[in-house]
């Protein structure tokens, strides 16, 4: 993994770059080097989904079996009890599982790993416009983690109050145990964790904006760029909005303001205003990129252009501008005049629109092309098709008065895991073998990413649509024990099939695990273009040294150049003259008319 | 919802919304997986075919723009007599049964006026922990409550919910079209006991709730 060539090459276009060999401290652990710090969240993010997922795994197991004694770990993790889980641990459980699968997984892995490795290379710079800044947005972020971690082991636990974190329940310590120093353990985690966020965001934004090579005109980047782009706008114009909120909470927590308390004149409603106004486009934060880099994937694997370039690019826009006025959709039951909600049931209706444009547009590349399923295509894919069912299941929540029975039941929990599992984390897995070879310069297997692939497809479906028919039926979500209610007992066997097969589900993502470590010291040895891409990332070597480039490269081209008539091979790069991949190649003679345009 | 049972007067209007977001994106997902799983098989990679070069179709862009855009905006306005009917028209209070419901860390408890039928005066009637009555085929009123933290009264087979939230008094309706006794979920997380925050909601005869309240009055 060595990021660092002995020496680079000294182009007209930057400044010196002649450094002295860094010390370990400063090469490996402190590095200014944005591959560096993009792998840094990469391993980060990865060992976070492993502990949200462990964390997941112990919520369906009392689901499944409410306060029974939890099999093989549970007198390891609950000596006191039994081994049983009490009421507050399952609150903390699930507080614990979204909050670090939201913060510390799907939005590092997304922004911060892919981000920050891909954005340099795939634009045609030597690293971000900030350098420095980015180091400091890593070693910002690692003591986020270990503050929030540490939640564990304070008295009363980690923050209980779900990682929407309403209060008064997260404003008063004596309301549940995890609102006495666990709660505001979070507070703090989440504040300095959005700094770090804010501050990789202005880097992306400076470096796009300003560091493209020659030729590489803003319609011509991929659409991860684009997508990482917008996303890095609403980093930075929501994420402040949620300090402010939660700044607003622990003083009201700390030194007795009343801002969302109503003794003293506070009103519990405003916290949710503010927070959703920020965590709505969070969602599309955590989407977003992933949508990106599906289209670059699915392109690349159809060895088609993308369908709809600029109306992709346009869709993307329209999600990031509607995503800041359709907040209220989270609050349409909470006490905010109702005729507010239909100006919020309005907008969340049109959200959908750009959303389906794109999964049409993804159609319309697969359409006529020359599939070829590989481990990341057959992710990208999934995707597709799961986004798909995810933002289906969002019309009906954002329908009103369907919401009045499904809001907080298990039809949202359903919902949300498959936009941001089906969707999000899809689209890690395809993004994760696809550029694994960039990354490390080693091939992954890609038979196990089938396998992986398909036992992942499949159990990911078994747990997760069936909470559909748990929200018709009205469970809630965040319940310890459903079958309290009459109403939810028959329910009870749905819930273990879940359970079963989220066990499957969590085993089959050992097979990541294995295909990363062992790909990491065994793969092949990966060469530098091998899916045959065209975007700039794959002009620098696997993995690249510092710097890079051997000299910047130019750009000729869009990034979806696939099938082009006039060229013997079914690929031509962004960075290459003439109608050829590489100048060895000779073009085709004659030309032939494109089929139809 | 399909599955459940309802019983109130508007739930139908909930139900059937239900029913219509069914059919149309129960179309859109058979079409488009359906599509997507074709497109996997017909253009899996053959030797000698190549992919055809084409960026896009500007005509099929703006057709998927409008046509599902349209069916978008015509379903958000299909809606707004459904909500208005559910959550911002009232019926009038004097032809309701109208009473108070405070949600309490984990507790629901039902507040009634009493004699002089004003709420919030010396002789308001409150009933034991978790048993609320109201009268069947009356518009009932509750001015919902929290006494602590947010907690929701949600009666799924009414088609009912609303968060209560402390400091506010939010008022809801409905209409009961049968009697019998149902479960009261609370629908917002409120700490250790969210889970077992069940209460009982007993939908009977005019007559047997004035029965019950003269029973309370006189305890």
């Amino acid at each position: 993994m060595s990021a660092h060539a002995a020496t680079t090459s000294h182009d007209g276009d930057h400044h010196d770059h002649h450094h002295p060999e860094l010390g370990f401290w400063r090469k490996y652990v402190f590095s200014t080097d944005h591959k560096v710090i993009g792998i840094q969240f990469f391993f980060t993010a990865l060992f976070f989904f492993m502990v949200g997922g462990i964390l997941a795994l112990l919520i369906r197991t009392q689901l499944a079996w409410p306060f029974d004694e939890v099999p093989v770990i549970g007198q390891l993790i609950y000596p006191e009890s039994g081994g049983v889980l009490l009421p507050e641990n399952y609150l903390a459980l699930m507080t614990m599982h979204g909050t670090i699968m939201i913060f510390f997984f799907i939005i590092p892995i997304l922004s911060g790993a892919f981000g920050n490795f891909l954005i340099p290379l795939m634009v045609g710079a030597r690293d971000m416009a900030f350098p420095i800044l980015n180091m400091l947005s890593y070693w910002l972020a690692v003591p986020a983690f270990v503050i929030m971690m540490s939640a564990f082991f304070v008295t009363g636990g980690p923050a209980a109050a779900g990682w929407t974190s309403y209060p008064p329940l997260s404003g008063l310590a004596d309301m549940v145990p995890g609102s006495e120093m666990g709660q505001s353990l979070w507070l703090v985690s989440l504040f300095i964790l959005g700094t770090s966020s804010i501050m990789g965001a202005i880097n992306y934004i400076t470096t796009i904006v300003m560091l493209r090579a020659k030729g590489m005109t803003m319609f011509r980047l991929p659409m991860t760029i684009w997508a990482l782009f917008i996303t890095a706008v609403l980093v930075t114009l929501a994420t402040p909005v949620l300090a402010s909120a939660l700044v607003l909470l622990f003083l009201d927590r700390t030194i007795s303001t009343h801002f969302f308390l109503p003794e003293g004149g506070g009103h519990p409603v405003l916290w949710q205003h503010i927070f959703w106004f920020y965590s709505h486009p969070a969602v599309y934060i955590m989407i977003l990129p992933a949508m990106g880099m599906a289209s670059d994937i699915i392109s690349c694997f159809a060895r088609k252009p993308l369908f709809g370039y600029r109306p992709m690019v346009y869709s993307i826009m329209a999600i990031a501008g509607l995503g800041f006025i359709v907040w209220g959709h989270h609050m349409f039951i909470s006490g905010m005049n109702p005729t507010v909600g239909l100006a919020f049931m309005t907008s969340t209706m049109m959200i959908a629109l750009p959303s389906a444009i794109k999964t049409f547009n993804w159609l319309g590349t697969i359409w006529r092309g020359d599939l070829h399923l590989t481990a990341p295509m057959l992710n990208a894919l999934a995707f597709v098709s799961t986004f798909v069912i995810g933002g289906l299941t969002g019309i009906y929540s954002a329908a009103t008065p369907v919401d009045v029975f499904i809001h907080d039941t298990y039809w949202i929990v359903g919902h949300i895991h498959y936009v941001l599992f089906g969707g999000s984390v899809f689209g890690v897995f395809a993004a994760i073998q696809f550029w694994f070879p960039k990354m490390f310069g080693r091939m992954m297997n890609d038979t196990l990413g089938k396998w992986h692939f398909v036992l992942t497809f499949i159990s990911f479906n078994c747990v997760f649509f069936p909470m559909f028919i748990l929200g018709a039926y009205g469970m809630p979500r965040r319940v310890a024990d459903p079958y309290v209610y009459e109403l939810f007992q028959p329910l009870q066997g749905i819930n273990q099939f879940m359970t079963y097969s989220v066990y499957i589900l969590g085993a089959t993502q050992l097979i990541l695990a294995y295909n990363i470590i062992a790909s990491l010291f065994w793969g092949k040895k990966a060469s530098q273009n091998p899916w045959h891409a065209n975007s700039l990332e794959w002009a620098a070597p696997s993995p690249p040294p510092h710097g890079n480039f051997e000299a910047i490269p130019v750009v000729y081209r869009g990034p979806y150049e696939f099938a082009v008539p006039q060229v013997k091979e079914d690929y031509l790069p962004q960075w290459t003259d003439g109608v050829s991949p590489t100048p060895e190649h000779a073009p085709v003679q004659p030309a032939v008319s494109p089929a139809s345009k | 919802m399909g599955v459940l049972q309802n019983i109130s007067t508007f739930g139908a209007s909930v139900d059937n919304l239900y029913f219509v977001v069914l059919i149309i994106t129960g179309v859109a997902f058979i079409l488009v997986e359906g599509i997507l799983v074709y497109f996997l098989i017909k253009y899996r990679h053959r030797e000698g075919r190549r992919a055809e070069y084409t960026h896009g179709n500007q005509r099929i862009e703006i057709l998927w723009t409008v046509i599902p855009g349209l069916f978008l905006f015509g379903l958000a306005i299909f809606q707004y007599g459904a909500w208005t009917r559910i959550k911002i028209d009232l019926p009038p209070e004097e032809d309701s049964f109208v009473f108070t419901v405070e949600a309490k860390q984990f507790e629901w408890y039902a507040i009634y006026p009493g004699p002089d039928g004003a709420m919030g005066t010396d002789d308001d009637i409150e009933g034991p922990a978790n048993q609320i009555h109201v009268p069947v085929n009356k518009p009932v009123i509750i001015h919902l409550a929290s006494r602590d933290i947010l907690h929701s009264f949600f009666v799924p087979v009414l088609r009912v919910k609303q968060d209560a939230v402390p400091g506010t008094i939010i008022p809801i309706w409905f209409e009961a079209t049968q009697s019998g006794q149902h479960e009261i979920v609370c629908a917002e997380l409120c700490g250790l006991g969210h889970y077992r925050m069940r209460g009982q909601l007993f939908i009977e005869s005019e007559a047997d709730v004035e029965a019950w309240l003269a029973e309370l009055a006189a305890r």
